[in-house]
C-alpha cells in the first residue's frame, strides 16, 4: 500500500445522504476478478444525467469527494473503494461513514475523514463558489485546510500510523502468527470444521 | 460488572490485545462466494501465501449464478469466468466448495445454518454484509471486504476495534399476519440506516424468544440495514434443537460440552449496554418500504409520506428524491400501489418456512394477470424440501415461476432483474435505487405480504384477501 502523509487537490461536492455502495458501484460491475478498471461503474446510474456533479466540467480532475452523511451504506463490496480509487479519488470527507465501507477504505488506502456536518456544509459552499479551491488533507497533522480555513479531524492512532507507513495488515498479523497457533491449540474440540464434508 | 453476549464472544476470541491497537480476533468460520473472493486469492498467490485453515473455510456459488438452465454452461462469459475462478481457487487452495448442481449449493447464509456449521458462540465472517444472519445462533457474525477476506484466508484472524453494544428489546406478542420481517423493518424505521453504526445489536425480549430460528435469521440478517455490522440473539432451547440434527452438529460428549458452553452465552443480568431501545411487538403491523433506503418504511395501512412534513432538511431532501425515483405521490395509500413483480427469496426470506408461509396464502388461488411472481429458494436443499412438500406445485398452479437457488433478483447481478420503472414487492433486504435492476423500484415486504400482493396486484396483507 502507498504511504499517505498529505494530499492536496480539488474537491467535488456530492450533496446526497445515504449513498449506498450499490450507487457507488452497481452489482452488474462486480463480475470482474481484478481490482482495476472499475472507474466506468462509479456512480454509473447517476452519471447518465449530464447535470450530475461528476459530469460538470468545473469539477474534472477533483481528487477529494465531499459526501453527505452515511456514505457507503449497504453491501460490503470493496469494489466501491476500488471504483473511487480507480476514478482518481484519494480522500472522501463525510460526517458519517458506514462501518464496513470505512474499514475497507482504510485497508485499501483510500483516506476517509470524519468531519462535522457543518464543516462539510462550509466546504460544499466554498467549492461550489470556487471549484478550483485547493483542499489539503494532512494526515500527519490531522487537519483539513481549504481557503484560509483549517479544521482538525480525529482518526485513531493505529489506523493513522498504518496509512502513513503504508503497512500491509497481513504482514503485521503474520508477525504474531505464533500467538495464533497458541490460540488454536486451546480451541474447544466441539467447534465445527468444514472438512471432511458431512451432508 | 457483567458482560453482554457480544462482549463474551469477543473475549473468547482474542488472540492478542495491546493498548491503542485493535484486538486480534480469531475467526471460527470463513464463508466464501464468487464475487468478493477472486482478488483475495490473487493476493495470496502474489505473496506466496497459503490458506491457513481450509478446514474452517467453505465456499458456495450464489451471487452471480443463473436460476434457470443450471445444467448448462453459464451464458454470460464474464459471470462464467468469475464462477470458474472460484472453482479453480478452491481446488488450488484445498477449500470445500458447493457448486451449481450440488445439493448443498445455495445462498451462503442459508447453507451455513443448514449444514450445522453455524453454531452459537462462534465468530463467523464472509465477504458479504448479510453475514449478520448467523447472529441468530448467538454467533458474532459480520460482513467483511475483500482485503479482510484475504487477511482471514492467510491468518484466520482479523484486527478489529471492539464495537459498542446496543440492546433492542422487542416485548409482547405479534398479531397474526405480522412476522419477523415486520419486526426488523420497524426497527430500522425507528433507528435509521445509520442508527447501528459502531454497534453490535442484541435482539432481546419475549417477541424475539418466541421466533423460530428462521424468523430470528430474518431479523439478524437486516442488522446491516440499520448500520450495524452484526446483530445477535442469545442461544436457547430453540437454537439447540435446530442445530442438533444438522450434519456438522457436535456428536456425543462433544454435544454435551458444546451445549454446556452455549448455555453460558447470555448477557449477564448486571451487564450494561451502551444503548438500549424498546419496541412494542403488540403494536406492530405488516410493514412496507416506500423509499430508496430500508429506513424509509411504514405500516402497510399508511399513506406515502409528504416530504414537506419532515423537519430535517437532509431527510426531507432524501424523501423528495426517493419519491421521484419511486414514482410515488405524497398522500397515496400504500395499499393502492400496483406492482409488476413479486420476488420471494433471498438470504432474508428464502428459507423453507418463508416458502411455506407464502404457499399457505397462495394455495388454490391465482396471481393477478399483471404480476410476475418469481420464487427463488435460498438453497438447493430448500428447493428439494419444498418440492417434497408440494410447494412448487402451489406456486406454479398460482401462475408463479419456480427457480433454482441463488441470490437472484435480490441484487440483480444475474439475469433476474427488474426493467427500468418496473415495480416489485420483494422479500429481500435492500430497496436502493437500481438494486434489483437499473431504474427498478423496490418495496420491501414479508413473505405473507408478498403472497397477498401477488394475488391482488397491489400492496396487500393477507387480511385484505
Amino acid at each position: 500500500m502507498e504511504k499517505f502523509l498529505s494530499h492536496t487537490g480539488t474537491a467535488i461536492p456530492l450533496r446526497r445522504s445515504n449513498v449506498d455502495t450499490d450507487q457507488i458501484i452497481p452489482a452488474v460491475y462486480l463480475k470482474r476478478v481484478t481490482k482495476s478498471g472499475f472507474e466506468d461503474g462509479l456512480f454509473s446510474a447517476w452519471r447518465s444525467d449530464p447535470e450530475f456533479v461528476l459530469n460538470k466540467s468545473e469539477y474534472q480532475g477533483a481528487t477529494i469527494l465531499v459526501a453527505g452523511p452515511d456514505f457507503g451504506t449497504g453491501s460490503s463490496r470493496e469494489h466501491a473503494v476500488w471504483a473511487l480509487q480507480n476514478y482518481g479519488f484519494k480522500v472522501v470527507l463525510s460526517s458519517r461513514f458506514a462501518d464496513i465501507f470505512r474499514g475497507n477504505s482504510q485497508k485499501a488506502g483510500l483516506l476517509t475523514v470524519l468531519l462535522p456536518q457543518d464543516v462539510i456544509e462550509a466546504i460544499w459552499q466554498t467549492i461550489e463558489k470556487d471549484p478550483k479551491t485547493a483542499v489539503t488533507v494532512d494526515l500527519e497533522g490531522k487537519t483539513v485546510r481549504y481557503g484560509d480555513q483549517s479544521v482538525p479531524f480525529q482518526i485513531d492512532d493505529y489506523t493513522r500510523w498504518r496509512l502513513m507507513e503504508g503497512l500491509d495488515d497481513i504482514g503485521l498479523t503474520l508477525k504474531k502468527i505464533d500467538e495464533v497457533g497458541a490460540f488454536e491449540a486451546k480451541r474447544a474440540s466441539f467447534k465445527p470444521v468444514t472438512l471432511p464434508a458431512l451432508q | 460488572m457483567g458482560k453482554t453476549l457480544a462482549e463474551k464472544i469477543w473475549a473468547d476470541h482474542i488472540v492478542s490485545s495491546a493498548a491503542n491497537e485493535p484486538d486480534l480476533i480469531y475467526i471460527d468460520l470463513h464463508l466464501i462466494h464468487e464475487v468478493t473472493s477472486p482478488q483475495a486469492f490473487d493476493g495470496l498467490r502474489l505473496a506466496g501465501r497459503q490458506v491457513r485453515r481450509p478446514d474452517l473455510t467453505i465456499a458456495t456459488e450464489d451471487h452471480n449464478v443463473p436460476t434457470l438452465n443450471i445444467d448448462q454452461p453459464i451464458a454470460d462469459p464474464v459471470s462464467k469466468l468469475q464462477v470458474d475462478t472460484l472453482r479453480a481457487n478452491c481446488k488450488e487452495f484445498g477449500v470445500r466448495i458447493h457448486s451449481l448442481g450440488d445439493s448443498q449449493q445455495g445462498i451462503v447464509h442459508v447453507v451455513g445454518p443448514q449444514l450445522g456449521i453455524t453454531q452459537p458462540g462462534m465468530t463467523i465472517v464472509c465477504g458479504d454484509s448479510h453475514t449478520s444472519t448467523h447472529g441468530a445462533f448467538g454467533a458474532l457474525a459480520f460482513g467483511i471486504g475483500t482485503s479482510e477476506v484475504e487477511h482471514v484466508l492467510a491468518t484466520q484472524t482479523l484486527p478489529l476495534i471492539r464495537p459498542k453494544t446496543m440492546a433492542i428489546n422487542v416485548e409482547g406478542t405479534l398479531k397474526p399476519g405480522v412476522t419477523s420481517k415486520d419486526i426488523i423493518l420497524a426497527i430500522i424505521a425507528k433507528i435509521g440506516t445509520g442508527g447501528g453504526q459502531g454497534y453490535v445489536l442484541e435482539y432481546r425480549g419475549s417477541a424475539i424468544r418466541a421466533l423460530s430460528m428462521e424468523g430470528r435469521m430474518t431479523v439478524c440478517n437486516m442488522s446491516i440495514e440499520a448500520g450495524a455490522r452484526a446483530g445477535l440473539i442469545a442461544p436457547d432451547e430453540t437454537t439447540f434443537a435446530y442445530v442438533k440434527d444438522k450434519p456438522h452438529a457436535p456428536q456425543g460428549a462433544d454435544w454435551d460440552a458444546a451445549v454446556a458452553y452455549w448455555k453460558t452465552l447470555q448477557t449477564d443480568a448486571d451487564a450494561k449496554f451502551d444503548k438500549e431501545i424498546t419496541i412494542n411487538a403488540d403494536e406492530l403491523e405488516p410493514f412496507v418500504t416506500w423509499g430508496t433506503n430500508p429506513g424509509q418504511g411504514l405500516p402497510l395501512n399508511a399513506n406515502v409520506p409528504n416530504p414537506a412534513d419532515i423537519t430535517d432538511a437532509e431527510e426531507r431532501g432524501a424523501a423528495e428524491r426517493a419519491l421521484t425515483y419511486m414514482g410515488l405521490e405524497a398522500g397515496t395509500p400504500l395499499k393502492s400501489v400496483s406492482v409488476d413483480t413479486v420476488f420471494l427469496g433471498s438470504c432474508t426470506n428464502g428459507r423453507i418456512e418463508d416458502l411455506r408461509a407464502a404457499a399457505d396464502i397462495l394455495k388454490g388461488k391465482k396471481i393477478a394477470d399483471s404480476v410476475r411472481l418469481l420464487v427463488v429458494p435460498g438453497s438447493a436443499k430448500v428447493r428439494l424440501q419444498a418440492e417434497a412438500e408440494g410447494l412448487d406445485k402451489v406456486f406454479l398452479d398460482a401462475g408463479g415461476e419456480w427457480r433454482n437457488a441463488g441470490c437472484s433478483m435480490c441484487l440483480g447481478m444475474n439475469p433476474d432483474q427488474l426493467k427500468p420503472q418496473e415495480r416489485a414487492a420483494s422479500t429481500s433486504n435492500r430497496n436502493f435505487e437500481g438494486r434489483q435492476g437499473k431504474g427498478g423500484r423496490t418495496h420491501l415486504v414479508s413473505p405473507l405480504v408478498a403472497a397477498a400482493t401477488a394475488i391482488r396486484g397491489t400492496l396487500s396483507s393477507p387480511a385484505d384477501l
